[in-house]
């Protein structure tokens, strides 16, 4: 039913231009797009782009400056309420009554969105059966997964078929594995000639979207497929296998060539992206830094290749941060130590018996499905969590019987921004330098390193909270590792940031590590598990694999799946673990 | 209203009275914080200095002191103490453990004795406590004329004074601050936990779902205080029983009186519930605004405990337009005097106005935008 | 360890004066006590109005009325002529009293008779018509005496018994001298309790809470960064109301300043050892701010702040002794008009000190039950 000629135009949006406030930049920036019907339209771009504003201006919650609105026919300026009866929208979080049962927050929505009393037994049970939360309906909303919660959201939206599907940042807090299954479910809507609109943060999602609008400060950069945004880059993007020693020191050593773009680590390999060059086309030689037995390999472009050339390139700013660093002398005996870590609420084991250990200069990935306990493991290991049973240690203190003297190794950098958002940027400083027992002179020298290393001299007197995206990452970073600590706790650290920015961000890391500083970092999102050296996948409380990124994706490749992304490998060795349990 | 807004309507206060049954926030402000209010005013906050510790210093031993005495030790008012000089009472009354110091002076007698002497007894009371003081004063003017009485040769004075205490003869504080009580705890549920359920929808970000809803303003807002007008009057029906049969206060007036009156005060109490929250939008900004303008005025300038006629001309201009004050003066009409319909209906009326203020100062505040 | 704790008691500082909503918690109740309690508060009757139902055309109703109208307590005498007037005005709350005086009251008088006059008060709001009553009963008796000294009937009976009062510590029993004085120990209450109770609930809701728990601070240095600040917030008001009370509203201060400011740091200290029980177990601030609610409320009324203990029933008073806010009152008020012995404010602070420790205590093990 879908007409792949020319599909019908849902909404459209021109000029539009929204402000909070007289003074800040703003929000939109004479933004025009159109959203088509039996399509998914990606809205992409870090936090602060612009998306949910974009979410809200559709859903007739917002007015905007200037500009025109037009869903389904309707100016939504004049007529809120006709389209608001035509659409479905999610907001963020879901907005489900936590204190109601399943039942009842789709009654509730039933009611609101006029669904007759007549057709409810059928709808209900097409979308139970869609979501699969049939067996749920009496559980409170409260007490769901975050995959349920947003199953159950999506469903609340659907009662009344929309004719235009508004989901804003779905997958924020939710699983590879749920995140997939809301994806088949959106799928399947468009297949009716729904159209959905996605937001999202991140790029590798964005990319199975049929159209994307990208934004970034307000300002649309791209529309349209997001191969025709890859396109930009095709033949230029490459994979360098059999890079000797270091790789992430070579890393920095490469992208340090003006011919580069762009690099990241990918696994065991670095990713390279090479600027356009006039003799085009042609695999270019191995950077010399690689080593002899280095190999390039072309690869196809992704749609973030396509954004950082649309951005300019990445910055190519070497660590500061590292240099600043003498190199730990390499030890033997691990930094991090989890020995046979359980913890148990009531009856309810969340992880259990948790055993690794990670050498000096290691970065080491916790991924899981919400709930499996590695959120759990990673507060055992940094002390925000007393366990059960087992010990953890870092840097050879057990953090429980020499709490202090091993938190004072530690450093910590949570998913949000949490620093004291009142205080000046150099007064966050200040003070985690004194509680980490700095003081006097030496204090107000290292306080005035860090600023200088993460350039945050023209805003160190500004409040933080108010500070940009980028400023708050930098500076969440220069608290963690003001007290050159031996071991980094990264809680998702770069969820939602720019791509620039996150490439930034690993860069500092990239050194840290080079130095000897062992990273522990827990993460829902895969290229962020591409930085690690190795990672241990938690499942319902038990580690059920460990091991390099190539590793596990080499686990689960077969015939049909040649080359799978570490994605198929969470996925595929969570079925397998459910497959062992059914058998046991 | 469409028949679908109609059925929009009943599936919000549906939501509305589960969420109430479930959240435990909902039950401390509805059920424990009346009940500790109540027990609290109840038993904790009396005027009735009814056995106020005196000390006694009695400094002459003649019959007409110890018949003096003995009529202050006799008095229901006083709690006494005895001595025989005062500077054994004095520091007792610094201490504060004793409130005054009567003084009845060696000379008392030989003045009764003399024609013409007017007997005299001294007064010391604790200035730091300034109505005790005062209370202090009239019960031992009463005291000494009851004795005064009784003496041979007594003639009656000039002018009696026969005092008549309408409504509550027995002079019991209690009978008055605990109807008030009920306007406090009202404005806590009308006010407090109105703004607090509302802030909480914005905050969790459910507001944002049903405003993308084909719903209506006016339906939301009618969503939110249907059920909890009802809850307030549920609420009234519970501390005025809790009023009757464990505090003893009369209800001399109709329940049918209470119940209106009641609906009358929660329409301005539920409206500045609802702008608090309409401007807040976040529990935290909203509790402290609620407590700021909704509870303490209600509690200190309503007339609840202190006269209103006694406060300076500005706040006494602020007190106009608390709707607590009007509910607080018919609810203790309805309590002890009984239906008194006529300053009644005035009250109600201008409960009704400042209802209508709020309410449409709220349905200003709210749009149907974020 | 000290300099760990000198950052987190700088930055508490910081924290709280940088934020808006934390220099609202600490400017706006403050001033609105001040303007509330000094001006509002009181129990004393003036500007009440009063009804007058006079059926006796003769001098001596003239006189008591003239009367009436001199002093402070009643406003507006209303003169009705029937009861059902008087019933009305006081139905209405019109009035706090009427006064009924009947047709031969005059007469009587001269004739060497005694004399009555009803005196209807308004039970509803029995202790201002108490005070009222007290007022006319006053003017009625003062009368009555020159009548009957200027009768030659009643000069041979006795005179009337007089009573020379004197009121101790506030001559002119001034209200406002027994309400600003209490109001340092309620602002210090509700100072040292709200930010106290929100600092926890703050860190934990902004997230930075993990961020000092994976620091090397100690439960008990964490304790000890947030004691201090409040501590410090809580000295500083009470003094702003110390200097207020006596410079503008001119209330003496006879005791020892010394033995108010040890009272005002125990006080506080136990204060703070709740507010630290509440926020480690509140989640967000909003349960805070009512947890301190919870908490004030009966802390206030079981205090004497407004009526006194003595009027509670008797189990209720032993109860009072576990409020701080008790012992610190009679503190204050003893500092101030008192010159209280400094037997009785050891007595006191005695009594605060226990309370200190076990609320303290108590929010310590709380404490670190919670962070582990």
């Amino acid at each position: 039913m879908t007409n792949a000629a020319s599909p019908e135009v849902l909404a459209r949006v021109t000029g539009l231009v929204k402000r909070f406030g007289k003074t800040a930049p703003p929000a939109l920036d004479r933004v025009s797009a159109s959203i088509f019907g039996g399509k998914i339209t990606g809205l992409v771009g870090p936090d602060g782009a612009g998306k949910t504003t974009l979410m809200r201006l559709l859903a007739g919650l917002l007015l905007p400056e200037e500009g025109a609105i037009e869903v389904l026919g309707h100016d939504l300026k004049r007529s809120p309420t006709a389209v608001q009866a035509l659409i479905g929208y999610m907001p963020q979080r879901f907005g489900l009554y936590e204190d109601l049962t399943v039942a009842e927050n789709l009654d509730l929505y039933a009611e609101l969105r006029g669904l007759p009393r007549a057709r409810r037994a059928e709808v209900y049970a097409e979308l139970l059966h869609f979501t699969d939360l049939g067996r749920f309906t009496t559980r409170l909303a409260g007490q769901l997964s975050g995959g349920m919660k947003q199953k159950l959201g999506l469903a609340c939206a659907l009662l009344q078929t929309p004719r235009l599907l508004l989901l804003d940042e779905p997958s924020v807090g939710v699983d590879p594995v749920s995140r997939r299954e809301l994806w088949r479910m959106v799928q399947a809507l468009t297949g009716q000639g729904i159209g959905v609109v996605w937001s999202t943060a991140y790029l590798d999602e964005a990319e199975k979207c049929d159209e994307v609008h990208l934004l970034n400060e307000g300002k649309l950069l791209f529309s349209g497929k997001p191969a025709e945004l890859a396109e930009r880059v095709a033949g230029r993007v490459f994979l360098l296998d059999g890079v000797g020693g270091r790789r992430r020191s070579t890393l920095a050593q490469i992208l340090a060539a003006p011919e580069l773009l762009d690099g990241v680590v990918q696994g065991s390999a670095l990713r390279l992206v090479y600027r356009a060059s006039q003799d085009g086309g042609g695999t270019p030689t191995p950077p010399p830094a690689a080593g002899p037995s280095a190999r390039l390999r072309p690869v196809a472009p992704r749609l973030e290749d396509g954004f950082i050339d649309l951005l300019g390139g990445a910055l190519r700013t070497g660590s500061a941060l590292a240099d600043s660093l003498h190199p730990l002398p390499a030890q033997s005996h691990p930094v991090i130590e989890a020995i046979g870590l359980t913890k148990r609420f009531g009856d309810f084991t969340a992880a259990e018996d948790m055993r690794f250990s990670i050498p000096r200069g290691e970065i080491f990935g916790l991924l899981g499905p919400n709930g499996a306990g590695k959120s759990t493991t990673f507060k055992m290991l940094c002390g925000l969590l007393k366990p059960s049973a087992g010990e953890g240690r870092v840097a050879g203190f057990d953090l429980l019987h020499a709490g202090p003297q091993a938190r004072g190794r530690l450093g910590y950098m949570a998913q949000k921004f949490s620093l004291y958002g009142d205080l000046s940027a150099r007064q966050n400083l200040e003070f985690f330098a004194g509680v980490y027992g700095l003081g006097g002179g030496e204090r107000r020298a290292r306080v005035e390193e860090m600023i200088a290393i993460f350039d945050l001299a023209a805003v160190a007197d500004q409040t933080a909270k108010l500070l940009p995206l980028g400023f708050k990452q930098r500076l969440a970073l220069a608290c963690a590792v003001m007290h050159r600590p031996e071991a980094l706790f990264l809680d998702e650290p770069t969820s939602g940031v720019d791509p620039l920015t996150r490439r930034e961000f690993w860069g500092h890391i990239n050194g840290l590590v080079e130095m000897g500083v062992t990273i522990l970092v827990t993460t829902h999102f895969m290229d962020e598990a591409e930085y690690c050296d190795r990672i241990a996948l938690i499942y319902r409380g038990r580690r059920i694999a460990m091991g390099s990124p190539e590793e596990l994706k080499r686990r689960v490749a077969a015939a049909e799946r040649p080359d799978p992304t570490l994605e198929d490998a969470f996925i595929g060795l969570i079925e397998a673990s459910d497959a062992e349990r059914g058998a046991a | 209203m469409s028949a679908g807004g109609g059925r929009r309507l009943i599936a919000l206060m549906r939501k509305e009275s589960a969420q109430m049954l479930r959240d435990p926030s909902t039950f401390l402000i509805a059920l424990a914080l009346p009940l500790v209010l109540l027990f609290l005013f109840g038993y904790g906050v009396s005027l009735d200095a009814t056995s106020v510790r005196i000390g006694l210093a009695q400094e002459s031993t003649a019959p007409p002191a110890a018949s003096l005495a003995a009529s202050f030790l006799a008095s229901p008012f006083f709690r006494v103490t005895t001595g025989h000089d005062r500077r054994e009472l004095e520091p007792e009354l610094v201490g504060g453990r004793i409130k005054a110091l009567i003084v009845i002076p060696d000379v008392f007698a030989e003045r009764i004795a003399r024609p013409g002497g007017i007997p005299e007894i001294q007064l010391i009371t604790d200035g730091a406590e300034p109505n005790t003081a005062s209370l202090v004063r009239n019960y031992v003017q009463g005291v000494l004329a009851n004795w005064q009485r009784q003496q041979p040769g007594a003639v009656a004075p000039a002018i009696t004074v026969e005092t008549r205490f309408w409504f509550n003869p027995e002079l019991k504080s209690r009978n008055f601050l605990v109807p008030g009580t009920i306007a406090i705890v009202m404005t806590l549920i009308g006010t407090l936990l109105t703004a607090l359920v509302i802030a909480r929808e914005w905050e969790r970000g459910t507001m944002e779902a049903l405003l993308a809803t084909p719903v209506s303003a006016f339906e939301i807002l009618a969503g939110k205080l249907i059920p909890y007008f009802l809850l307030g009057l549920a609420s009234m029906a519970v501390a005025t029983a809790l009023a009757v049969w464990l505090f003893g206060v009369p209800l001399r007036g109709s329940f049918f009186a209470l119940t209106v009156l009641t609906a009358a005060f929660l329409c301005p109490a539920l409206g500045q519930g609802l702008l608090i929250s309409a401007v807040a939008k976040n529990q935290f900004v909203a509790s402290q605004i609620a407590l700021l303008a909704g509870f303490m005025p209600a509690f200190l300038l309503s007339g609840f405990i202190f006269e209103i006629d006694s406060m300076p001309p500005a706040i006494r201009a602020i007190s106009a337009v608390l709707p607590a004050r009007y509910f607080i003066a018919s609810l203790q009409s309805v309590f002890l005097a009984g239906d008194l319909w006529g300053p009644m209906l005035q009250d109600i009326g201008i409960l009704l106005l400042l209802g209508a203020v709020f309410l449409g100062l709220a349905m200003r505040a709210t749009r149907k935008r974020l | 360890m000290w300099r760990r704790i000198l950052a987190l008691i700088r930055k508490e500082l910081l924290a709280i004066l940088r934020d808006p909503r934390g220099r609202m918690v600490l400017i706006a109740p403050p001033i609105a006590q001040l303007v509330i309690f000094s001006f509002a508060a009181t129990l004393e009757v003036t500007n009440a109005d009063i009804a007058v139902l006079n059926q006796d055309s003769g001098r001596w109703s003239a006189e008591f009325l003239q009367r009436l109208g001199v002093g402070k307590s009643f406003d507006e005498v209303i003169v009705v002529r029937t009861p059902g007037a008087v019933r009305a005005l006081i139905d209405a709350r019109r009035v706090l009293a009427a006064v009924e005086i009947g047709p031969s009251f005059s007469r009587d008088l001269e004739a060497g008779r005694g004399a009555t006059i009803l005196i209807i008060a308004d039970g509803r709001r029995s202790n201002a018509a108490q005070i009222a009553v007290g007022y006319l009963s006053q003017i009625a008796g003062t009368l009555g005496a020159e009548i009957a000294q200027a009768s030659p009937e009643r000069a041979a009976a006795p005179p009337a018994a007089r009573i020379a009062a004197t009121n101790w510590f506030n001559p002119n029993l001034n209200y406002r001298w027994f309400t600003v004085p209490s109001l340092v120990a309620v602002i210090a209450l509700l100072v040292g309790l709200v930010v106290t109770a929100l600092s926890v609930a703050r860190e934990r809701e902004l997230g930075t809470f993990d961020q000092l728990m994976v620091s090397p601070l100690t439960p008990f240095e964490i304790m000890i960064g947030k004691t201090v600040p409040p501590l410090l917030i809580g000295h500083v008001h009470a003094t702003i109301y110390i200097l207020v009370a006596v410079f503008l509203f001119g209330v003496p201060f006879r005791g020892s300043l010394a033995l108010l400011y040890l009272g005002l740091c125990l006080f506080l200290v136990a204060v703070i050892g709740v507010g630290l029980f509440l926020s480690a177990i509140s989640q967000t601030q909003q349960q805070a701010i009512l947890g301190a609610f919870l908490f004030m409320a009966p802390a206030i009324i079981l205090s004497g702040f407004a009526t006194p203990i003595e009027n509670m029933p008797e189990w209720l008073q032993t109860l009072t002794y576990i409020n701080p806010l008790r012992h610190f009152l009679v503190i204050v008020r003893g500092s101030f008009l008192k010159a209280l012995p400094i037997a009785e404010v050891l007595v006191h602070l005695g009594m605060m000190a226990v309370i200190a420790a076990v609320t303290l205590g108590a929010a310590t093990v709380l404490f670190r039950k919670r962070l582990e």
